[in-house]
């Protein structure tokens, strides 16, 4: 069994370097590892959502980014509304744009829901390599659907002018301050997952993953329960995509691209898959190499390939599987 | 309870089912015989749901269910065993029978409590271990059970999706003497209790727990009946039982 102590020794180790992280990035004199750790924590959310699907329902969703880039995308174009003073849409209602983070961030789950719902719907049907490219193909539908959005600036996205706004003395572009707004999404985010996985409903998912043929002799609907994950998978990663706009002060159809969506599938298998907390490890490895690698060399990626060669042939859970124990999934 | 009307599949020229009528009594332990290659896996993958035939009918309850996808006829109390282990290898061995308590607990739309802590789970879970001798290995996880006791586990599954009908596709697979034995000795605590499809290859268990048997040869029903008229049945004898004899 695995061992829990240990892992909730190291939940604890982990959440307490986060929260100094900003307190030491600026005693060190490097505040720019508050914003490096803030992507992190972005990316991070992104793979968790991930690792719902994949880690834990066996589904190699390739196509992942697409749902980041969704919730983007809601946050930049009602965003551009704003600063264009035009309203988003006339009929049946006027709706004009807002930069309220209570109801864009929101917007930007229940869009990246949305969009996992229907992706998900019509891929599900399928399994295996199939699965993998209808995901893929969704994916690269909404990449070159985002190109095609002239009015928000095409294959150039859209520069933000303004941050989401929270309650007032909260201020995004402060940025320890957004650094722990992010921290307190993911730490919520990872919460519910960790719920979510334990519940009945979980048990069904990894059933399902574990042996659908199974899942069915004993009467269960499997394609239900794992359109079900597939879809909160998609809203964790469109909230993800609406702090990456904030982030960069920029959304654009790159946010999209199929290399994104590989590279959430490896910080993923990177940090462990079916951990939870595995792939926020991931993101921080696959980030910070980036970062680190890129100085060295700009084919920082023919340094990457070995090392997660390496991880993943030497552990079975990847880097959490290190930190935390090896073993099976509990109970 | 279950019956089969001219039920036929082919598979390319192989002829697996050959019109085979079968009509199951409510409570009777009905089981199905015969040599390697007589189509009696894919006779309970039809019965079952997984495999779709290629003509003829499967009425449980008087229904038609010829058409009715597995996890349908599951629901409506038609549970299998398979012969192959076919467990969650990571779950425990609770964890597993929860599982299947769990099909048949309503929708499993239910995201925040424990499956692990919920009595309503586990509860009848080790209801169903205690009755298959597994109530002491409830913690182990599936994949480090010995081969016996793995194979009691798919029967506890099956028990704990509260059947009205057994599909049992040779649990005594692999089986070594003693735990055969505990296996036929479980059977017999289920007769009487659930209607029982047995497919089996063991001889004497066969005949000491049948209330009926079929013969299969070539997928064709060669003979029905107690187990007194197929222990002398000279066709059963020619074409079966004189090769491995009883």
């Amino acid at each position: 069994m695995r061992d829990h102590g240990r892992e909730t020794l190291a939940v604890l180790i982990g959440l307490a370097f986060l929260l100094a992280l900003p307190f030491l990035a600026e005693a060190a004199g490097k505040g720019f590892y508050v914003t490096l750790f803030t992507r992190i924590l972005i990316f991070g959310l992104a793979a968790v959502s991930l690792d719902l699907i994949l880690g834990y329902g066996g589904m190699v969703s390739f196509g992942h980014a697409a749902f980041v880039g969704v919730g983007a995308y809601a946050v930049g174009i009602l965003s551009w509304h704003v600063f264009d003073g035009s309203p988003l849409m006339t009929w049946p209602v006027t709706l004009e744009g807002t930069e309220n983070a209570f109801v864009v961030w929101p917007l930007a789950m229940l869009m990246g829901g949305l969009f996992a719902l229907v992706i998900g719907a019509i891929s599900l049907r399928t399994t295996g390599i199939s699965f993998i490219m209808i995901t893929l193909a969704f994916a690269q539908m909404l990449f070159y659907l985002a190109i095609g959005l002239r009015k928000y600036g095409g294959e150039d996205g859209i520069a933000l002018y303004n941050k989401s706004q929270l309650v007032p003395p909260i201020d995004l572009f402060d940025r320890t301050t957004f650094y722990y707004v992010c921290l307190g999404l993911l730490v919520a985010f990872l919460a519910v997952c960790r719920r979510l996985t334990r519940s009945r409903f979980g048990m069904a998912v990894q059933g399902a993953r574990i042996n659908e043929r199974r899942m069915k002799a004993l009467g269960f609907s499997p394609y239900r329960y794992k359109l079900t994950a597939f879809v909160i998978s998609g809203a964790g990663a469109g909230l993800s995509g609406a702090l990456l706009a904030n982030a960069a002060e920029f959304v654009g159809p790159a946010y999209m691209s199929w290399q994104r969506s590989g590279e959430l599938i490896v910080m993923v298998v990177l940090g462990g898959m079916g951990t939870l907390f595995g792939p926020v490890a991931g993101a921080a490895a696959f980030l910070l190499l980036e970062e680190w690698l890129a100085d060295l060399t700009e084919h920082w990626q023919i340094i990457l390939g070995p090392i997660l060669l390496f991880v993943v042939v030497f552990a079975r859970r990847g880097l959490w599987g290190w930190v935390a124990g090896q073993g099976r999934e509990d109970r | 309870m279950l019956e089969t009307r001219d039920l036929y599949k082919h598979f390319g020229g192989l002829v697996a089912t050959d019109h085979v009528s079968l009509s199951i009594r409510e409570g009777e332990l009905h089981a199905v015989i015969g040599p390697n290659g007589a189509g009696k896996t894919t006779l309970i993958a039809q019965l079952a749901g997984e495999l779709r035939p290629d003509g003829g009918a499967i009425l449980f309850d008087g229904k038609d269910v010829t058409r009715t996808p597995v996890q349908r006829r599951a629901a409506s109390g038609l549970a299998r065993s398979f012969q192959i282990t076919s467990v969650f290898p990571s779950f425990s061995a609770l964890a597993n029978v929860a599982l299947a308590v769990q099909a048949h607990a309503g929708h499993s739309f239910r995201f925040w409590r424990r499956a692990a802590h919920d009595a309503a789970l586990t509860g009848p879970a080790r209801d169903a271990l205690e009755l298959v001798g597994l109530g002491s290995r409830a913690e182990v996880p599936a994949e480090l059970l010995s081969h016996g006791e793995q194979r009691q586990l798919e029967i506890a599954m099956a028990l704990a999706t509260r059947p009205r009908m057994l599909l049992l596709d040779e649990p005594m697979a692999g089986m070594g003497p003693a735990e055969g034995a505990s296996m036929v000795d479980l059977l017999r605590k289920l007769k009487g209790r659930y209607t029982i499809l047995l497919i089996e290859h063991d001889m004497d268990a066969v005949f000491a727990l049948a209330d009926w048997i079929t013969v299969l040869v070539h997928g064709a029903v060669i003979a029905t009946g107690t187990p007194e008229e197929i222990r002398y049945d000279a066709e059963v004898r020619r074409a079966y039982l004189g090769e491995e004899t009883v």
